[in-house]
């Protein structure tokens, strides 16, 4: 143990070599007998990756991000975040990770250049560099003209630019921000985007949980999806959809048929991988994906072919290639939003 | 790639905590001091000066409220200091979170928070010392008792502090207005802060209920410490009480808080 010691690199150089984020059979039970949140999760996040954890609501991602971050107590397995047991040592690891939490939580005794400035108080910034740096960051977030305004008067893309200004004030090594852009107009939820997308480029490690498919496809370098507590699928978003059975989708809209009549139908058909069935609850039409090998032109006259002889009404037809959405009902058998 | 990872003493994320509170206090002091001193102001004015003038109470008897009214702000002040914010960022704004995120263990921001009450509970007494003077003909304070009333006035407000971490964390929003209608009076009303505890002789179960309030040993040693000829409590009566007062509530405020903090 001693000669350990005296080898053992210093606890910097230690955490360097950690995985920015490890997670190994974690489990969260509320309360005594209350549902498991997190059943048996587990994965590794890689330093500088951009991590996404997919999920309907409910899935078990607030959690276990809530676990990362310290505030969630685990009710078994292990995290780590760079190198740190976040269940023995919270105190270490809340000063290498920053937080973006799913509700606004600004302090609104403070102006928006305050909740920065103190922030950085917190985690122990010197005070000669604290404005600098907080300047510094509302510039990046275009937030300078806002400095001085009371987070009460910041609309909700201006508030969320100002917590994730607020999360890198400490200059963490892993930012986690959970469903970053739930709430946003699109054109905030771009610049959030862009700014996600920065954050990577400069080598922090990014862990974002979302429920939104096209926001996972188009930040997360790999993208772990949960349900129920559990880890389904876990590789880039392409490898993800690679994987599904068929190249290309079929999205059909008809009447006249039941959804399973018509699923019978066309799914027996050759060149056909798989039907799924998109109908939302409220929808008086039937929505149906159809997912071929090969090209979907090739496929399109039998399958409307099988259509029309359930006598159904074709209404909308639309060729495309599948989606991390795709992966998602093939995993699940359930549409995420 | 990666900073370095900056080692953070405890101490000053300890003191970023505290420098935001007090930063805040400072920031909207007119209305903190105006708060702290209307109530205090009208019960000295009514008590000390309009039923002397009007010879209800005998001249000595502002003498005996001055201190009861220093102990008195010294708890409640801080009582509500810390109450009333905690009710509000557990339950709503969630305001907190960042400072729960500081490099700081849990308890020691719970810690924070009965250290800051403290500290608005005895500003909110001190300035009662002026006021006291300005209303009231004259003040007779034996100056030698001046340090003694201080440690009572310190373990006061924290215990008054300690008190709120309590009520803070454990009542619901909904409830706080039931909480504070049947719990503040009735403590108002019992911290001898009107009255010298030891001639409540002949009204045993008023003076049984009025030892189980904290804030009369504050009360009872400062008359102790400053006007000797009231009648009061020994001295060490009044510490170990509020040492105890201090340890009972701090451990259970603390716990609340904790379990309000993690899931």
């Amino acid at each position: 143990m001693s000669t350990q010691a005296t080898t053992r690199p210093s606890p910097p150089a230690r955490s360097d070599a950690a995985p920015a984020v490890e997670v190994v059979d974690l489990v969260k039970r509320y309360g005594r007998s209350g549902p498991l949140a997190v059943d048996g999760l587990g994965f590794a996040v890689r330093r500088g990756e951009v991590f996404g954890l997919l999920g309907p609501n409910g899935a078990g991602k607030t959690t276990t991000v809530g676990v990362l971050t310290t505030r969630v107590t685990l009710t078994s397995g292990r995290a780590t975040v760079a190198g740190i047991d976040v269940a023995t040592d919270p105190v270490a690891a809340r000063a290498v990770l920053g937080v973006v939490p799913q509700r606004p939580n600004l302090d609104r005794s403070l102006d928006a250049r305050g909740n920065l400035v103190w922030h950085a108080a917190y985690h122990g910034v010197p005070r000669a560099r604290r404005r600098a740096l907080a300047d510094e960051l509302l510039e990046r977030m275009g937030l300078s003209e806002k400095a001085g305004t009371n987070p009460d008067e910041l609309s909700g893309g201006q508030a969320q630019r100002l917590i994730i200004a607020r999360g890198l004030m400490h200059d963490p090594q892993v930012l986690f921000l959970d469903e970053p852009s739930t709430g946003l107009d699109p054109q905030a939820r771009l610049f959030v985007h862009d700014r996600i997308a920065d954050l990577a480029a400069s080598g922090v490690t990014v862990v974002l949980t979302t429920h939104d498919m096209d926001e996972a496809a188009k930040l997360a370098d790999r993208v772990g999806i949960v349900d129920h507590g559990k880890l389904l699928a876990l590789d880039t978003p392409s490898s993800l959809v690679a994987a599904l059975p068929g190249e290309a989708t079929i999205d059909l809209e008809l009447t006249g048929a039941d959804a399973a009549t018509v699923r019978g139908r066309v799914g027996e058909l050759r060149g056909v991988a798989g039907v799924d069935d998109r109908t939302g609850e409220t929808d008086e039409t039937v929505r149906l994906r159809v997912r071929c090998d090969g090209e979907a032109g090739a496929a399109l006259p039998p399958v409307l072919g099988a259509v029309a002889a359930t006598g159904a009404t074709v209404h909308q037809v639309e060729l495309g290639e599948p989606t991390l959405e795709d992966v998602f009902i093939d995993l699940t058998g359930r549409g995420l939003r | 790639m990666s900073a370095p990872t900056r080692t953070v003493s405890q101490g000053r994320a300890f003191m970023g905590v505290l420098g935001r509170d007090l930063a805040v206090t400072g920031k909207e002091f007119g209305t903190f001091v105006s708060q702290v001193l209307v109530q205090p102001f009208f019960l000295l004015f009514v008590f000390g000066v309009v039923l002397g003038q009007l010879g209800y109470v005998t001249p000595g008897y502002a003498q005996l409220l001055l201190p009861g009214l220093l102990a008195l702000n010294a708890f409640f002040v801080a009582v509500q200091a810390t109450a009333i914010p905690l009710v509000i960022d557990f339950s709503y704004t969630k305001e907190i979170e960042d400072r729960l995120l500081a490099p700081l263990s849990t308890r020691l921001v719970a810690v924070e928070k009965i250290v800051f009450g403290a500290a608005r509970g005895l500003f909110g007494s001190l300035v009662m010392i002026p006021v006291g003077y300005l209303v009231l003909d004259e003040v007779n304070w034996q100056l030698s008792g001046l340090p003694i009333a201080a440690v009572l006035l310190v373990l006061g407000a924290l215990s008054g502090g300690a008190a709120g971490l309590c009520i803070g964390t454990l009542v619901s929003p909904r409830k706080i207005n039931v909480v504070f209608a049947l719990v503040i009076t009735p403590l108002l009303f019992t911290g001898s802060t009107q009255f010298p505890f030891l001639q409540l002789g002949n009204l045993r179960w008023f003076q049984v209920l009025c030892a189980l309030n904290p804030i009369t040993y504050v009360s009872e040693g400062l008359r102790g410490a400053l006007t000797p000829a009231v009648p009061h409590l020994a001295g060490w009566v009044c510490l170990l009480a509020l040492v105890a007062s201090c340890l009972l509530f701090g451990a259970i405020g603390i716990g609340g808080f904790v379990r309000r903090a993690l899931d």
